[in-house]
């Protein structure tokens, strides 16, 4: 009979107590691999959010809010650049030679759904969604932004141009997360809010023109209008520029008044009033990037920055998230210790008791190792049994959230979801139950034969 | 086959003083042969049978089996020497509770180094009348049962030397005559030799040898 279902037989003479220390080892490696798996999912989730595009351009300040509030729609954003800055990339302009792709985003306004839920509203231009990719698919190729059956991407509205302020300009697209949990569909409108707290006035009404498909990045949380429309609105003129507005512009005074459900008579705004909240940058070389980061960041009177946005995730991560998590890893492996230990008090407790079978084993020819073997082996049981039990508690309730997780964050956690580390845990558990299944072996090693024989009588 | 000779043991009292238990000049049993020995309670009979089987380590003296001096060889030997020749019978019979009547037969295998042979343990265990019981665990298992599956265990290794300690000390009479008359008989096809310790005159009766401790063993003279 193999030491396995001898120790196998002496877990399930012992079931109350051998299940408890199972679950407990069970959920203290439960906990682990939520903590490893939820980092590295976030870990992955804000390095892909971050991909597509080689630089954010946005106003001074700090660069980690700056990437906190382009990509992930976290925290304030920085104050605003100038649009004629946003022109130095296209068309021509000072660093449009080394950019691919340009992308200006104007921040500041949200959309609060009827459910009370509120979202970011971006304006924006189409290439958000046709030049910039995020992340890349399993077979290398980059992953384009998709929309559902029956949606389509902004029209590209030239500034100033007739388009820029008919129907195209006040369409809308909206993230599969915010579709999902406002019931925003296509042909739907919205009236986005002034401010991010949802509790200024409302703006005039979009139409939603398209619903993306699930990117599993912050976009899916968001609403995307045209940046020609968010020009429109009211309180979008460049900043210093509102006395000049009242004085010279009196028509748009005017508008101001019946602007509410009528876009169609709104002036467009000039461009040498317009602003930029960040400037999503794709250069055409690998060095672009760092030539426009000197350029951006070191040049005479600059007023903007660029920041790598990979770069500051990257010491987001390794500075803040990181030590959070070798933090929480210290104490899940703590739980796990405790739980070794339960199972160190449970065996030994029971080898009283066990001296005589110990015993007859001895009888029967079983070594002095033999008996030490089949105690170890019975730790180790118990703690891959109740590790693996953790493995799948740990999944399971990862699946469980999966659906709730997506819907709130975007993120999408599967419960098949593994991450190598977790491999790392079955020979550490192994490590962790030879050295508490050691005592007890021990024990069993030094087992009196002919008094335990002898006290059986 | 099994000759004990001039074997000494004494355990140390707390006061340090030394408790002669054994001092057996000489004792010898042929091959298949079947011996009892009977002696008082205190005597030494449990202390000769596990110094025989290598259990208990003697101060002095030789234990042969076969030819090998069982004192001679290192402990992890020792065991695996015992395992393959030799028996044990129980007086509590010692099955394990958590094990199947065939699993605690099968159990007797485990360590004798040896590919184990799973028709033999149930092959033995049908020889005892235990052929439809063999997923039973003992608690399932009538008294007489639990003994019969311990002499099946004592006997699936092909020892030389089948050791019974009071063997029937905890059964009715009804069954104790079934558990020597199987003992017996099983040795006996089997050609193993029997060393048979008990009280009971109703069980030393029926054996053609029957040693007194007290003539063996100078201490219990």
């Amino acid at each position: 009979m193999p030491f396995w279902k001898i120790a196998w037989r002496n877990i399930e003479q012992r079931a109350l107590a051998s299940s408890l220390t199972a679950l407990s080892m069970a959920l203290g490696v439960a906990v682990m691999i939520a903590v490893i798996v939820i980092h590295s999912v976030a870990v992955r989730q804000f390095e892909q959010d971050a991909q597509g595009y080689n630089l954010i351009v946005g106003g001074k300040g700090g660069a980690l809010q700056l990437v906190l509030s382009t990509v992930y729609y976290l925290g304030q954003p920085l104050y605003p650049i100038p649009y004629s800055y946003y022109e130095k990339f296209i068309d021509g302009g000072e660093f449009a030679d080394l950019t691919e792709v340009a992308v200006p985003e104007c921040l500041g306004d949200s959309y609060v759904a009827p459910n009370g839920e509120l979202f970011r509203v971006v304006g924006t231009t189409p290439d958000l969604f046709d030049k910039i990719h995020y992340g890349n698919n399993p077979d290398g190729t980059p992953k384009v932004y998709e929309f559902q059956p029956g949606g389509r991407n902004l029209k590209n509205a030239l500034p100033l141009r007739e388009e820029a302020f008919g129907q195209a300009a006040f369409e809308a697209v909206v993230g599969s997360v915010a579709a999902a949990r406002s019931g925003l569909r296509v042909g739907d409108k919205i009236n986005p809010t002034h401010g991010l707290g949802g509790e200024g006035h409302k703006h005039d009404a979009f139409t939603i023109v398209g619903v993306l498909k699930p990117t599993g990045t912050a976009n899916d949380r968001a609403v995307f209008i045209n940046i020609e429309g968010f020009y429109l609105l009211e309180g979008h003129a460049l900043s210093g520029h509102e006395e000049h507005e009242a004085a010279g512009h009196a028509e748009e005074a005017a508008h101001e008044h019946e602007h509410e459900h009528e876009h169609e008579h709104h002036e467009p705004l000039p461009l040498d009033q317009r602003e930029v909240t960040s400037i999503l940058v794709l250069c055409k070389s690998a060095l672009g990037p760092t030539v426009l980061d000197t350029a951006i960041n070191k040049g005479e009177g600059h007023i903007a920055q660029a920041v790598a946005p990979i770069r500051e995730v990257t010491r987001l991560m390794d500075g803040i998230v990181g030590p959070i998590r070798l933090l929480l890893l210290v104490l899940t492996v703590l739980i796990v210790i405790v739980a070794a230990i339960s199972i160190l008090v449970s065996i030994y407790n029971s080898m009283s008791e066990r001296s005589h079978d110990i015993a007859v084993m001895r009888a029967l020819g079983a070594s002095r190792s033999a008996v030490m073997n089949i105690v170890l082996v019975e730790s180790i049981l118990l703690s891959l049994g109740g590790g693996l039990l953790g493995v799948l508690l740990a999944h399971g309730m990862i699946g469980l959230a999966s659906p709730y997780v997506e819907a709130r964050t975007g993120v999408t956690l599967g419960w098949l979801q593994f991450d190598w580390q977790e491999i790392v845990l079955i020979p550490a558990l192994v490590v962790l139950a030879s050295l508490v299944g050691f005592l007890p072996a021990v024990s069993a090693y030094r087992t009196d034969v002919a008094k335990a024989l002898a006290g059986s009588r | 086959m099994l000759l004990v000779e001039n074997v000494k043991k004494s355990y140390r009292e707390p006061d340090g003083s030394n408790l002669a238990i054994l001092d057996i000049p000489r004792l010898a049993v042929d091959a298949g042969e079947q011996v009892v020995i009977r002696g008082r309670s205190g005597g030494g009979k449990t202390t000769l049978l596990n110094a025989i089987a290598g259990l208990t380590m003697v101060d002095a003296g030789r234990i042969a089996l076969n030819g090998t001096d069982v004192t001679r060889i290192p402990e992890v030997g020792r065991d695996r020497f015992r395992a393959r020749h030799i028996g044990f019978v129980f007086q509590t019979f010692n099955l394990l509770a958590g094990f199947s009547a065939l699993e605690n037969v099968m159990l007797g295998m485990t360590f004798t180094g040896q590919p184990r042979d799973s028709k033999r343990a149930v092959g033995l265990l049908e020889r005892v009348g235990l052929g439809h019981r063999l997923s039973h665990k003992p608690a399932a298992l009538s008294v007489g049962e639990q003994q019969r599956v311990a002499v099946a265990r004592a006997l699936v290794n092909r020892p030389v030397l089948l050791l019974a300690d009071e063997p029937t000390a905890n059964i009715d009479p009804m069954h104790q005559q079934q558990v020597i008359d199987l003992l017996r008989e099983v040795c006996r096809d089997e050609n193993v030799a029997m060393l048979l310790v008990t009280h009971a005159d109703e069980v030393s009766n029926q054996f053609e040898r029957v040693e007194h401790l007290e003539n063996l063993n100078r201490v219990a003279a």
